[in-house]
């Protein structure tokens, strides 16, 4: 009776310890080798036949396609650089230099990866279509009320997620410090 | 009070035994994967361009915007592929993915280095069978393993301005990709 008791505690336990966690990690984006600048995070193994197993499941739960290593690298940031988590509401401002890459794109997407709709249908920019000042450097405004100057629209959610692509670029690959990679900084500016 | 602790061991072990299995298993088990969600749309061993990326309407999760996309779902099960892609005049970059989203090889217009990006696709028994005079004349000819019979093929060719978008996509309808034909 003792041993049906403590058999049956035991693979309950054990199904909400193994479930949980699975969950746990899968929806809270646990990946191994990631590569931090500042406040963006990249995993440039998940783009190749590397990629550990959180991150494939991660990937087959999400339905998303990698970013291929020989392709470029992706950058995401859910907050500032001191921490303050995205808040669609609030106005950040990205500035300053890029690694070095043949072109960059940066998006704005909901956590759980979609465009957010709003009226001048923008949701990001290339590196080509951005405002610089003479010395190359640029200055983005994440608000959701227009703004002068590079002004990518929160549309007000709540959440945002920043993805910064890289293309044929030799982060990632080759370097894997910070000193030779710059990433934008990241500032909140109000609420 | 031992036994209650040796139950509790046992549970977390076998616990963590669960953990990893469903985490291996999730691949095989997900049912809205990418190549799930491409397979009503786009047919087998063929080239097609995927609707523009705009809010609401979007296939997978975090596409790049600012690129056209076309999708090559293969099956490589009748024999080799063939791929040829006109690169675009900003930036076109080709990822193969395995059935599974594990993107196996990706390459650039730049890394290529022609105006056209030209790749035969075969599986490792196929690469086998390829006569080896063959490989020898044809040096230039790039050959990809797949590491599964069936898989991904996504092209994309980067706009850089709104504008540029009708450019990218054009150099995407040329794109072809098909079984070769027995010669």
């Amino acid at each position: 009776m003792r041993l049906l008791f403590g058999s049956c505690f035991t693979l309950l336990i054990a199904a909400a310890v193994g479930l949980g966690a699975t969950w746990f990690t899968l929806t809270r984006g646990v990946a191994f080798g990631a590569l931090t600048i500042g406040a963006w995070k990249a995993w440039p193994k998940s783009g190749s036949a590397d990629i550990d197993p959180y991150a494939r499941a991660m990937i087959a739960r999400t339905g998303e396609l990698p970013t291929g290593m020989g392709d470029g690298v992706a950058f995401y940031a859910r907050t500032d650089d001191v921490g303050n988590a995205f808040d669609g509401r609030c106005t950040f401002s990205i500035s300053g230099l890029t690694p070095t890459a043949r072109y960059w794109t940066v998006t704005l997407y909901t956590p759980e990866g979609r465009l957010v709709a709003n009226t001048v249908d923008r949701h990001g920019f290339t590196s080509e279509e951005i405002v610089r000042d003479n010395d190359g450097r640029f200055t983005i405004t994440v608000a959701p009320l227009a703004r002068p100057g590079n002004w990518l629209p929160t549309g007000g959610i709540e959440q945002f997620v920043l993805v910064w692509r890289l293309y044929d670029t030799p982060i990632g690959v080759a370097i894997r410090t910070t000193k030779e990679g710059p990433m934008p900084a990241i500032e909140r500016k109000g609420c | 009070m031992v036994r209650g602790l040796l139950w509790i061991l046992a549970a977390i072990l076998l616990g963590g035994i669960v953990h990893l299995s469903t985490v291996l298993a999730m691949p095989q088990a997900a049912k809205q994967d990418a190549y799930s969600r491409l397979a009503p749309l786009t047919p087998v061993n063929a080239m097609v361009p995927l609707a523009p990326t705009k809010a609401g309407v979007e296939i997978m999760p975090f596409m790049d915007p600012a690129f056209a996309t076309a999708v090559c779902r293969y099956d490589l099960t009748t024999g080799p592929l063939k791929l040829i892609a006109p690169v675009s005049q900003a930036y076109t970059s080709v990822t193969f993915y395995t059935r599974r989203s594990v993107a196996y090889y990706a390459i650039n217009d730049r890394a290529a280095g022609r105006r056209t990006i030209e790749l035969d696709l075969m599986t490792a028994a196929q690469h086998a069978e390829v006569p080896e005079d063959e490989e020898v004349t044809a040096a230039d000819r790039l050959i990809i393993e797949s590491p599964t019979t069936m898989g991904l093929i996504v092209l994309r060719a980067l706009a850089p301005e709104p504008g540029l978008m009708p450019m990218a996509r054009g150099a995407l309808a040329a794109a072809k990709c098909g079984i070769q034909s027995q010669q």
